[in-house]
């Protein structure tokens, strides 16, 4: 649960997101309560922003808008260099 | 109101309005930046939309993240589909995109003419059909 009162950094959203997404590649800045996420991932392709944002969304839960106060993302769809 | 009567009326309000915006605060006074640049890029292209502030009620939030699983405010919604939140409006402002999916590509004088509504000029507020 998001109940842990330590505050956020933008290099855990990071790790986060990377190890959530496969393939991913983040670049996060931020406060500990605003963060922007630049985030490009193979997973990507072929998905409309909701659906890629919801991605990145579903790797945080409930703590987005609690503990994670606000998360602005971009994302890209990048190729998979290993499968190529 | 129980929560699935908000529900239904969140829905509702979705389904009646063919451009519609949850967000924090009113247009004429947002209360979160997020919420602000968002009105001020409709406002922008010169849509007519319908708004809901989610403040008044924390069952507004929850109930609408439930229907679209989509966790922040606000939310935009044209033809009763989620487009997005401020990050996504202002890629789609950005690259032009905006005034196509809403309608408004011959400009905002002939967009709002040919669109309007009328129902979606007027605010609207949840809290208040209650």
């Amino acid at each position: 649960m998001s109940d842990t009162s330590e505050s956020a950094t933008p290099e855990e959203l990071k790790i986060r997101i990377e190890a959530g997404i496969p393939g991913a590649v983040a670049s996060v800045t931020g406060d500990g309560h605003h963060f922007n996420a630049v985030i490009s991932a193979p997973a990507f392709a072929g998905l409309g922003r909701i659906a890629q944002h919801r991605l990145v969304y579903d790797v945080f839960g409930d703590e987005i808008g609690g503990r994670i106060h606000a998360l602005s993302i971009q994302t890209r769809a990048s190729e998979a260099e290993e499968t190529r | 109101m129980s929560e699935n009567q908000m529900r239904d009326a969140i829905q509702e309000a979705i389904d009646s309005n063919p451009v519609i915006l949850f967000m924090k605060g009113t247009p004429e006074s947002p209360m979160c930046g997020f919420s602000a640049r968002t009105v001020a890029m409709l406002n922008s292209v010169g849509a007519s939309f319908a708004a809901v502030d989610v403040l008044p009620d924390p069952r507004i939030r929850q109930e609408l993240s439930s229907i679209s699983s989509w966790p922040t405010i606000p939310q935009l919604f044209v033809e009763g589909e989620l487009v997005g939140g401020c990050d996504i409006v202002t890629e789609m402002y950005e690259s032009g995109e905006l005034t196509r999916a809403l309608g408004l590509e011959g400009g905002p004088s002939a967009g709002s003419d040919g669109t309007a509504d009328g129902a979606s000029d007027a605010p609207l507020t949840i809290e208040n059909r209650l």
